[in-house]
């Protein structure tokens, strides 16, 4: 064991060190932005005096290293400055937004995780017959149509024809946890159709690739049957690459959803991103950038610790 | 040998098809079986003959893109190609068991020892799971595999090569089937632990009285566990009769050609003098792989024309000794010298002309030659770079290289290694270490995957070649007859150590050096009362101690 902690250690290490890579990337990518951000900020009509007060209370006027280093020394403690707009910190902008991001994600991620890995593994059991190629045709159709089709979709038969959902995903104050959850169940369904298909694919890709292996031989030829063979023992040597696309879809519910956000009107961070790159609120969009890169990192570390940990080779050393 | 019971497996016309180019041929043309309770059977054959599929087949089973297609397997009065899959799959695991080749291949990664052993006895509700465990201990122990009631805990990777060999067997006896099918049980062992299995097996198969099919390419160590040989050839039954007089007396041609094939000698050449230069120097190198120590101090001289066998267990340090010589691994210390100058020890730092002077052939040759790449180019590639032929000379060149080495260039130039044998994969790999011109040639076990006569078939090649180009050979192998037939000078290894050198006829008589004598006299003979006699003189308890020392 101890060798795993030092290895999740190490790659912990390296994924501060990616973040610190992306944090330039992030800074060097808002100077570059065209354009004068204060005159972007206060209008053609600003004169130059108003210009200078907030360059200067911007801290425009010192050097780009200066600042980076200041914005990275507040990122660090969690504080991303105030917002351009409305001058509220941005860490209190952005917390509710990406709570309910997460809570959207997390909302997909459990019906769809399951969903894929239990699909795949019956795609796999019954390989190369009708429903193995009718649930790859219907999960590849579902991964090929954009995400805000399937959404409209979805809003036609689910809200518009029958009435079982709301077609708007609006939170107020005050609701319970299972109104919440009906509110949110369009965009949820929307985002599950899109992960599945990769995730069961894969399943399905990984188990049959090991059928071949001599000790699934061996499994058949001590008489387990068919489920057996797959759950017992094909499956606990697939997680590795299961876990990693796993991994890669759930960083997808949290950064990529931004169309269904869009078609469902739901306050999440991807709006508030589009919003504020729109209206040059470069602080906040500093912070989602970073956010998003911290996720992606975190759960791509996730995958590697936990493709270690099912590997017995690296659980039980020598 | 005496019929032991009454008849078990009776297997009539036995007809298997294989799939492939979009059709199904037969591979297996009609081939009979009986066998009787507690008797043991011994298929021996090339790769090809069917062996392992006829092994199968008898448990009713056939790999994907197989089918039985034709005849009868009766099973203890169960006909086995007409009853339904599920019935076929009960009696598997609990009635007939299954032994592999590859018991490290075989074992699933994911669990524990134990936990694979006791699964056929739990699902058919034979044993219940604290019961199983006891008896898989109980099997451990009389299979002598080290520390029996912890060894199940670990998992696969945790244990070696002969004691998983050994614990498949105890998996296999875990439901007491009437029928074990061993498929070249030893063949990926030392001979040394091959010892211990093969006399475990046999232990273990007379104490339960259980029947069993033992298929094998190696006739020796088929003599030791039969009662009945049947020869295969591509499909068909050459011939069966009882172990001795098949040995003593074999009526096909083939089975003769078979029983001849040990006898290729070639004669060995007197030492050089001492005054005469080596090609290669091999200087008291050591080596790491990490903080691992994996050679130290080793020495040797290779001289030209002359082929030097270097023999020993695997992980002994054969190969590390060869990717030293080669600049792969660069030594910790030591010198390696080529034609009396030192060789920079990374190959990055070695002139194209020092890198061209010493090739190499590997055992595997389908791994070794890009699959994608036509033959010619496969040995025109070493033939440009450091030849720098173009055009027509290159293509000479070539087709010089397909004569040498007996392949005709008008039909192999254009072809792609998997369209080709094992034997001539192999044969390719020689002519792309010859197309650098080289003086030296690192031969790294080429012959151990190859059928006994495709393999005498290169040993040949090789010794003509090193006559007709006055090449040095550096030749690693495990296997001690492959040694007695080409090598001039042996050098023995054991844990990264040189533990004895000398001329090839010194070498093989005695007094040798103890671990030397260890791995002479654990090479399987024919003598069906070889191993008999064996754990006899070394007291059998001693098997797996004279092993480990």
């Amino acid at each position: 064991m101890a060798d795993v902690a030092r290895i999740v250690l190490m790659r912990l290490g390296l994924g501060l060190l990616t973040l610190l890579v992306i944090s330039v990337l992030i800074f060097g990518a808002v100077e570059l932005l065209p354009g004068d951000i204060a005159q972007a900020v206060l209008g053609q009509g600003a004169t130059e005096e108003t210009l200078a007060a907030l360059r200067q209370e911007l801290g425009l006027d010192r050097s780009a290293i200066v600042r980076y280093v200041d914005w990275l020394a507040g990122a660090v403690v969690g504080d991303f400055g105030v917002s351009l707009l409305n001058q509220a910190p941005v860490a209190e902008v952005i917390g509710p937004r990406f709570a309910n991001t997460l809570f959207l994600a997390t909302y997909a991620a459990v019906i769809a995780v399951p969903v894929a890995i239990i699909l795949g593994i019956i795609v796999a059991l019954f390989r190369n017959t009708i429903f193995d190629r009718v649930a790859n045709v219907a999960t590849l159709t579902s991964i090929s149509s954009p995400e805000f089709f399937l959404g409209y979709i979805l809003i036609l038969y689910f809200s518009v024809q029958t009435g079982w959902f709301p077609s708007i995903a609006k939170l107020s104050d005050g609701i319970s946890f299972f109104e919440l959850l009906e509110r949110t169940f369009l965009p949820a369904l929307t985002m599950v159709l899109v992960v599945v298909a990769h995730m069961m694919r894969m399943t399905r890709a990984a188990i049959i690739n090991l059928l071949a292996s001599p000790y699934i031989e061996m499994a058949r030829l001590k008489g387990a049957p068919g489920w057996k063979v797959i759950a017992l023992h094909a499956l606990p040597n697939a997680w590795a690459p299961i876990i990693n696309v796993v991994a890669l879809n759930l960083a997808y519910l949290i950064t990529g959803v931004v169309l269904v956000e869009v078609v469902f009107v739901y306050p999440g961070i991807g709006q508030l991103l589009v919003d504020a790159v729109t209206k040059r609120d470069f602080p906040v969009v500093q912070a989602c950038c970073l956010i998003f890169a911290a996720t992606f990192i975190l759960l791509n570390l996730a995958a590697d610790i936990g493709s270690i940990l099912t590997n017995p080779r690296l659980r039980h050393p020598k | 040998m005496a019929k032991k019971g009454n008849v078990l497996l009776k297997i009539e016309g036995l007809r298997i098809e294989a799939y492939a180019d979009e059709k199904w041929f037969e591979i297996v043309h009609g081939v009979d079986m009986t066998l009787h309770r507690g008797e043991v059977m011994g298929l021996i054959g090339e790769s090809g003959a069917g062996k392992s599929t006829i092994g199968l087949a008898a448990m009713g089973f056939a790999r994907d893109g197989c089918r039985i297609s034709g005849g009868s397997v009766e099973f203890d009065g169960l006909e086995l190609t007409t009853t339904s899959e599920t019935d076929r799959r009960r009696l598997r695991g609990s009635r007939i068991a299954y032994v592999a080749q590859s018991a490290a291949a075989s074992f699933n990664p994911a669990h524990k020892l134990i936990d694979q052993h006791t699964e056929a006895p739990v699902h058919y509700r034979i044993r219940k799971r604290m019961e199983s465990q006891e008896d898989a201990m109980d099997l451990y122990e009389r299979l002598r595999l080290p520390n029996p009631r912890e060894i199940g805990f670990r998992y696969p990777h945790q244990v070696s090569g002969g004691q998983l060999q050994r614990a498949m067997t105890a998996m296999a006896m875990s439901c007491r089937p009437d029928l074990i099918i061993f498929d070249e049980p030893t063949t990926a062992l030392d001979v040394t632990t091959q010892i211990e299995v093969l006399a475990a097996i046999r232990d273990i198969v007379d104490q339960f009285n259980t029947a069993a099919i033992y298929i094998t390419h190696d006739l020796a160590v088929v003599a030791q566990m039969a009662d009945v040989i049947k020869v295969l050839l591509k499909g068909d039954e050459v011939e069966e009769a009882d172990t001795k007089s098949m040995l003593e007396n074999p009526q096909e041609d083939y089975t003769k050609s078979l029983w001849a094939v040990r006898s290729f000698r070639r004669e060995q050449k007197p030492r050089p003098e001492e005054s005469a230069a080596p090609v290669v120097e091999v200087k008291n190198v050591d080596a790491s792989y990490g903080p691992v120590k994996v050679l130290e101090d080793v020495s040797f001289d290779v001289h030209a024309g002359m082929t030097v066998a270097v023999v020993g267990e695997s992980g002994s340090g054969k190969s590390t000794a060869a990717r030293c010589i080669t600049g792969l691994l660069p030594p910790t210390s030591g010198r390696v010298l080529f034609q009396g100058e030192e060789l920079p020890a990374s190959y990055l730092k070695r002139s194209k002309d020092q890198l061209r002077q010493a090739q190499m052939i590997y055992q595997m040759a389908d791994t070794a030659l890009n699959p994608k790449v036509r033959i010619g180019e496969i040995i025109g590639r070493p033939a440009e770079f450091y030849g720098g032929l173009k055009g027509t000379d290159l293509k000479n060149r070539i087709d010089e290289l397909l004569d040498m080495i007996e392949l005709d260039p008008s039909k192999f130039y254009a072809r792609y290694p998997p369209e080709l044998s094992g034997g001539q994969k192999q044969r390719v790999g020689i002519a792309r270490a010859l197309a650098a011109e080289p003086t030296f040639i690192i031969c790294d076990e080429v012959t151990s995957a190859l059928d006994q006569l495709v393999a005498e078939g290169i040993l040949k090649l090789l010794d003509r070649l090193q006559r007709d180009l006055d090449l040095a050979y550096m030749f690693i192998t495990h296997d001690l007859a492959t040694v007695r037939s080409i090598a001039d000078e042996v050098v023995v290894m054991k844990q990264g150590k040189v533990v004895e050198q000398g001329p090839k006829d010194v070498m093989f008589k005695p007094p040798h050096h103890p671990y030397t004598d260890l791995l002479l006299s654990s090479v399987p003979e024919m003598d069906p009362e070889w191993l008999s006699t064996l754990l006899e003189e070394r007291g059998v308890d001693n098997v797996g101690e004279a092993a480990s020392t």
